[in-house]
Order: structure tokens, then sequence, then C-alpha cells
């Protein structure tokens, strides 16, 4: 078993509230220069700077994942890992046919920019990203793992778009088994007040939206080998993995 | 009514008034952002518990007049200064949505 050091919730400038620098393949050099072992990219709603960022991070040797940070219908954030960057596209485009068709306002929202590994902007998001989606929170793990992949509930101690902000609770019908925290600090507070976190895997991520903000390597997490489909191997069965 | 006089009659709390002239037309409550983008009109006073940078992009891409903050929602230092940037009001109530809507309502009918 290994224990990789990781960063799995990182926007780029696809995201409309991602920093201009934060290109695919600054973020994959960040990670490197780093030392991180896995990183996803999850922009919201949209996984379409992921294949210049797996392009880049196999030149680096760095793992990355290819991701995206759904909106549910209840604007609930769920963080949706793919094993391999044609699943990420096949779901980006099941997305894509799912969310409000609301043009974006960049001098309100911010750019959307699809980026090529030079850094170039080479297309141009026309859609509002941040838009929710008619994909519920409860469809979002079944959707995750129909593709090969894992969903785990965005941020749950933030005070909005997190599942308990805006729902209040845990479904009762929740199948996921891992679930991530902006302020890891608080998770003896969330596992009682949710006993159903107490049966899951916490995972603790940067959500960075600025390449300074995406973590150091102090965050492990054990899985069978360094690659996409072990860490979302891990993510599916906690038991395996370190606190 | 405008908003310095809502906020005077009323006693909110200011977080950002940068355009207090600005004229309330009407109340408009909502808590998802995706139905307030298509359905916020121009001049609302926004009653909502949404208190994130998002809310403030979505009052300046409708054009409402406040954004209302109720039930002492919490507040998020990016949203203010994302409010100056963009000139949004926004003010907190402690009351509930229903309650601080039907005080703005009341206003409005003797203004």
């Amino acid at each position: 078993m290994l224990s990789l050091s990781y960063d799995l919730h990182i926007h780029s400038c696809l995201s409309p509230c991602g920093d201009n620098e934060s290109t695919p393949a600054n973020i994959v050099g960040m990670a490197y220069v780093k030392g991180l072992d896995v990183i996803a990219l999850s922009d919201h709603n949209s996984s379409k700077n992921c294949a210049v960022a797996k392009e880049v991070a196999d030149a680096y040797g760095v793992t990355l994942i290819c991701a995206m940070e759904l909106t549910t219908s209840e604007e609930c954030h769920v963080l949706m890992l793919m094993p391999s960057l044609e699943k990420a596209l096949e779901l980006d485009e099941y997305v894509h046919q799912r969310i409000m068709p609301i043009q974006n306002s960049p001098e309100l929202f911010g750019e959307q920019l699809i980026k090529n590994s030079d850094d170039e902007t080479v297309g141009i998001e026309d859609t509002l990203l941040i838009s929710a989606t008619s994909i519920s929170f409860s469809q979002a793990f079944p959707l995750a793992e129909s593709f090969g992949g894992v969903a785990l509930p965005a941020h749950v101690d933030k005070s909005t778009t997190s599942v308990i902000s805006n729902l209040g609770f845990i479904p009762p019908d929740s199948t996921f088994k891992s679930f991530e925290m902006k302020n890891i600090s608080r998770l003896e507070e969330f596992r009682s007040g949710y006993p159903y976190l107490q049966s899951c895997k916490a995972i603790t991520n940067s959500d960075a939206h600025y390449l300074q903000d995406i973590n150091e390597p102090v965050n492990f997490l054990h899985a069978e080998e360094k690659s996409a489909a072990a860490v979302i191997e891990a993510l599916r069965h906690p038991s395996i993995l370190q606190e | 009514m405008t908003v310095n006089e809502l906020i005077e009659k009323t006693g909110y709390r200011p977080l950002n008034v940068s355009s207090g002239y600005r004229e309330i037309s009407g109340i408009y409550n909502c808590d998802l952002m995706s139905v307030v983008m298509s359905k916020g009109f121009a001049g609302a006073a926004w009653v909502t518990i949404m208190a994130n940078i998002n809310a403030v992009a979505v009052a300046a891409l409708t054009d409402m007049a406040v954004i209302v903050l109720s039930e002492g929602a919490a507040l998020d230092s990016v949203m203010v200064e994302k409010a100056k940037i963009q000139d949004i009001n926004v003010v907190q109530s402690d009351k509930p949505i229903f309650e601080t809507s039907l005080e703005i309502y009341e206003l409005m009918q003797n203004a």
C-alpha cells in the first residue's frame, strides 16, 4: 500500500472564479514543484481543461485525476473523480446537456478559458459553468459510478453550496463512502452532528482558485498504486485509507 | 422607497451601500442562485440567505436595488469587496425571510 500526498480539488481558469494564471499547465507545474503525488483538476461542471492537464501531468510524472465539481439541482457541490480522460469527457458531455442554458457574463462572473499546454487560450466556454444542473445530489453518486469513477460531497462544512448548508442533512439514501472537509479541524463536530459521516473517510483539499492556494504535500491517503483508478478505488473503500 | 430610506426606517445593517439612492421596485425571495438568475428583476429588494460572492454577481446581472441578507446570514468578506466593486447594495436583517419581506412590503405600501 502506498501513501500518496494529494490535493483533489483544484480549479483552473475554466472556472469563472478561477484565476487566469491558474492554467492547467501551471497547476500541474505547481503540483510538481510542491511534490504532490496526486492532484485532481475539478472545474465547475466541466472537464474541458483536463486533456491538456493530463498531457502535462504525464510529462511531469504527476498523477492527475480528471474530475469536475458538479453543481446539483439543489446547488450542492459534489466532486466527481473519473478514472480516465475519456470517461471525464463523457461525463462532461452528459453534464453539459443538463446545465441551465445561461450565458456567462465574463465581467460579472469571470472568464472561462480553455488552454493548451503553452497556456494559450484555445477556446472560451460560453455557458455559465457555476449554474445548477438537473442532476440531483442523490443521483450524482450512482452517476459517477456508472462512469467508473467516484463522487464525494464537497466541503461539507462550508456555509454555502454544501450538502449540509443546502439540504440541512445527509439524505438517508446516501451511498457515498468519502467526503471532503474544507476545515478538517471541524471533523469531529460534523461527525457527531451527522452520524452518517462516522463511517466515511474524510479528506481535505485546497479548493484552490489561485495557484498559490494549492496544498503543500501534507495530506496523505493510501492506495494500491499511484494511479487515478487506485485512488478512486481507495475512496470507495474508506477502511483501507489512513485517517 | 429608496435603499437609504429602507435602512433609515428598519435599522438593517448596511454592509455595502454605494448607491443608496436606488429606488426599490418590489420584493423578491429565492435562495437558489440559478432560479434568481432567470427570475430576479430590476430594482428588486432581494431578501435571501445567500451570503456568497455569486449572489452579488447575480444581483448585478439582474440589476437589483439591494440584497437583504436575512436571518442574520453570516457575512463573507469577499462578498463585501465584490459588492463594492460591482456597486451592489447589501444590507443585513436579523429577522426571518418572511418577516423581513413583509416589513419592506408594508413600508412600500405606506411610502
